[in-house]
């Protein structure tokens, strides 16, 4: 069984260059070195936009207040940049900060994948956002897994009913969420250095989930 | 495949002759109970015993060794009582004149201790050595109705049926059994697995899959040392036959990199789960669901849809069935119009008009059976739950026990009760016959009380009457998933 010190986590853009690869929809994003670059890709998006800081080092970025979300002009954007570049810490490996588009929605859900040590390669979905832990709304398939398994995933959720029609906001695609599900499993199958990834949270933007944050976790 | 699993299963399961070694004359010894329920089940195979003093018990003259036992002797299974020292020698002897198959109820293996462990392994070599099948160590025994053989030490001999037990848990061998022999919905095989030191469940589960005896099988698991080998194999076992899996133990032994969200929430159970789904494996939460849904699917046919239509005559049973179908992925159909219409001329004006369908206390001698054809027989309805049997063959109970139970019009309407419940359950059997849709039958007298003749005679009809409706949509959930799975499978073969 791998131990935790033996794997080391892939900086976000690593992580996100990696599920693309697998089709697998990710929030646009640009890395930048300071607080100039920020500013000019806060404006080829168009504001608001999300800072975080990226590094290889980097698991657990939200509790140590190192994403930045719904920044409206240029001056919160260099200043944000400038602010995460002086928190980050040698263990981070910082390399740089992520600039993405803020998305809307109000409905967030986690999907990854990891090694069991009994069942081998597994795929998880989830409710998403600050409540996954506490009500641990979630289902698993193991890898590979089918198009029809994927849906079973979807429908097990005690939270089901958020993927259809709610409060104005359009039914989630289903079939677009069990693709990545099913490219989750491929992923894990195929990559043997990959110990785990999660994708936390994948946003429903007008239908469509959308990747916002990735953790890869591999074997150097 | 399938013909080289049943020749290497025939000397556990259809041993022409079984020796139980360790007999003792003590009635409250292992050796003695197991002799004493295979004599007294009926097997017709050759019976012999050893013990180290000789002697005789039940009419057995023992041995006091294997090889004292003539060679014309016909022997295919050992059922051991003896303890684990001397098994080593006792197996050598048996595989010298041809036994293939051993069950051992020995204690002291794997599950004592690091010494035990050794000796399991010890014993399995051994037995890979002789070419004898192991089963056990460390469990209660076998069951093979087809040709009578009850060789527990446990009770109780439960009727020849369809469903194949097999469990990491003695007790709930004979747990099952007593529900099957309570519900008269037979066995075919039973297997405590003990330790699994050389046969795993997965193993037993591969014979049931092709035994033409077996129709579906109940496995009970604890433990699984390989997560992944059981997915694979129960993937082969339902692509061939329904598997009820009871799992026990939420515990949580695997160990995860604590880095990501999805290894902090995975534990086997809710992995399990997963697994089950993927496989089409029905997995129960309770012991008694557990037999629910493996009676439903030895006496049912496999529903083509969702589409259930409750037939009943009482109103709140039909309105908690309904309730419950809302946790299913059943379909509480409504009622066509041309289906409306025909009832309408069967029924009082004041039945019900939707589904569940309530006879409003309207039934005449034929309804229910008249009424139940008719909806089992049109295309938009899959199944079809009915409710309330053998509520009047309660009160004819009350009848016969009360101070009138003499008079002749009294004993007359008792008969006449009597037989429309007779009636009413032969007919849900013989139109799920033919309309070849589940038509599942469920009354709480079932638990209550078994003699009521409605209720014997859903037994009698062959099919399992369901102890209440909210049980049945259970387990004709279940049956509806394993169609579906059964349905994909295909496809994408």
């Amino acid at each position: 069984m791998t131990k935790k010190s033996e794997t080391k986590t892939l900086s976000e853009p690593e992580s996100r260059a990696l599920l693309r690869q697998y089709e697998i929809p990710c929030v646009s994003d640009s890395l930048v070195e300071g607080p100039d670059a920020a500013v000019a890709a806060a404006r080829e998006f168009g504001y608001p936009v999300v800072l975080k800081l990226s590094g290889a080092g980097l698991a657990h970025k939200s509790e140590r207040g190192l994403v930045r979300l719904g920044i409206g002009d240029e001056e919160s954007v260099s200043r944000a940049c400038t602010d995460l570049l002086a928190a980050a810490r040698p263990e981070d490996h910082a390399n740089g900060v992520l600039v993405s588009p803020m998305v809307e929605g109000s409905r967030e859900f986690i999907a990854g994948c990891y090694r069991d040590s009994s069942f081998g390669a597994c795929v998880m979905f989830g409710l998403g956002g600050v409540l996954t832990e506490a009500l641990a709304d979630i289902s698993f398939r193991l890898a590979p897994l089918d198009h029809y398994d994927a849906m079973g995933m979807m429908s097990e959720l005690t939270a089901a009913r958020l993927l259809d029609e709610t409060r104005g906001e359009p039914a989630a695609d289903r079939k677009m969420l069990a693709y990545i599900l099913e490219q989750l499993g491929v992923l894990i199958c195929e990559r043997e250095e990959v110990v785990s990834v999660d994708i936390n949270p994948i946003r429903i933007v007008d239908g469509k989930p959308l990747a916002l944050d990735a953790l890869v976790e591999v074997r150097p | 495949m399938g013909k080289d699993l049943i020749e290497l299963f025939a000397p556990l399961f259809s041993p022409r002759g079984v020796l139980v070694a360790g007999v003792s004359s003590h009635p409250g010894k292992f050796g003695y109970v197991t002799l004493h329920n295979i004599l007294s089940s009926g097997y017709a195979g050759e019976v012999h015993g050893t013990n180290k003093e000789g002697g005789e018990v039940l009419g057995i003259s023992l041995f006091k060794s294997v090889v004292d036992i003539p060679a014309e002797a016909v022997i295919d299974l050992v059922f051991v009582c003896t303890p684990a020292a001397s098994n080593e020698q006792l197996l050598r002897d048996c595989a010298k004149r041809g036994i293939k198959a051993a069950f051992l109820t020995s204690a002291g293996y794997g599950e004592a201790g690091d010494e035990g462990e050794k000796a399991e392994r010890q014993l399995v070599d051994l037995a890979d050595e002789l070419e004898i099948l192991l089963a056990g160590p460390n469990g209660q025994g076998l069951v093979s109705t087809p040709i009578k053989l009850c060789a527990q030490i446990v009770a109780p001999n439960p009727p020849s049926g369809a469903i194949a037990i097999v469990s990491q848990s003695g007790n709930f061998v004979s747990s099952f059994e007593n529900f099957s022999l309570a519900a008269q919905v037979g066995v075919s095989r039973a297997i405590s697995a003990g330790n699994a030191a050389s046969l795993s469940v997965s193993d037993y589960l591969d014979y049931y899959s092709v035994d033409p005896e077996t129709r579906v099988s109940l496995a009970y698991v604890e433990g699984i040392p390989n997560g992944r080998d059981f997915y694979q194999r129960a993937r082969q076992v339902t692509a061939r036959k329904p598997l009820v899996v009871l799992k026990g133990g939420a515990t949580d032994n695997g160990q995860r990199a604590a880095q990501s969200h999805t290894g902090a929430l995975a534990q086997d159970d809710r992995i399990f789960r997963g697994m089950a789904r993927q496989a089409g494996i029905a997995q129960a939460f309770s012991v008694e669901e557990a037999f629910d849904v493996s009676a439903a699917f030895a006496t049912q046919p496999l529903p083509r849809g969702p589409r259930v239509m409750i037939l009943t005559v009482v109103g709140g049973w039909g309105v908690v069935t309904a309730d419950a179908m809302s946790d299913s992925d059943l379909v509480l159909a409504d009622i066509p119009k041309d289906l409306e219409k025909i009832i309408d001329k069967k029924l009082p004006a004041r039945w019900s008009r939707n589904n569940p369908i309530d006879c409003a206390g309207g039934e005449t001698r034929d309804t229910i059976p008249e009424i139940m054809a008719i909806i089992a027989d049109h295309p938009e309805v899959d199944a079809v739950l009915y409710l309330g049997i053998g509520i009047q063959s309660n009160q004819a109970k009350m009848f016969r026990t009360g101070p009138w139970g003499n008079d002749p019009d009294v004993t007359r309407i008792i008969a006449y009760h009597e037989r429309q419940d007779a009636r009413f359950a032969l007919a849900a059997a013989e139109i799920s016959e033919q309309t070849g849709k589940p038509i599942l039958v469920a009354t709480e007298l079932s638990l209550t009380d078994p003699t009521n003749a409605g209720v014997k005679a859903v037994k009698d009809s062959g099919r399992y009457c369901f102890p209440s409706g909210p049980r049945a949509v259970v387990a004709l959930n279940h049956l509806w998933r394993y169609s579906q799975y059964r349905k994909k499978s295909n496809r994408t073969k």
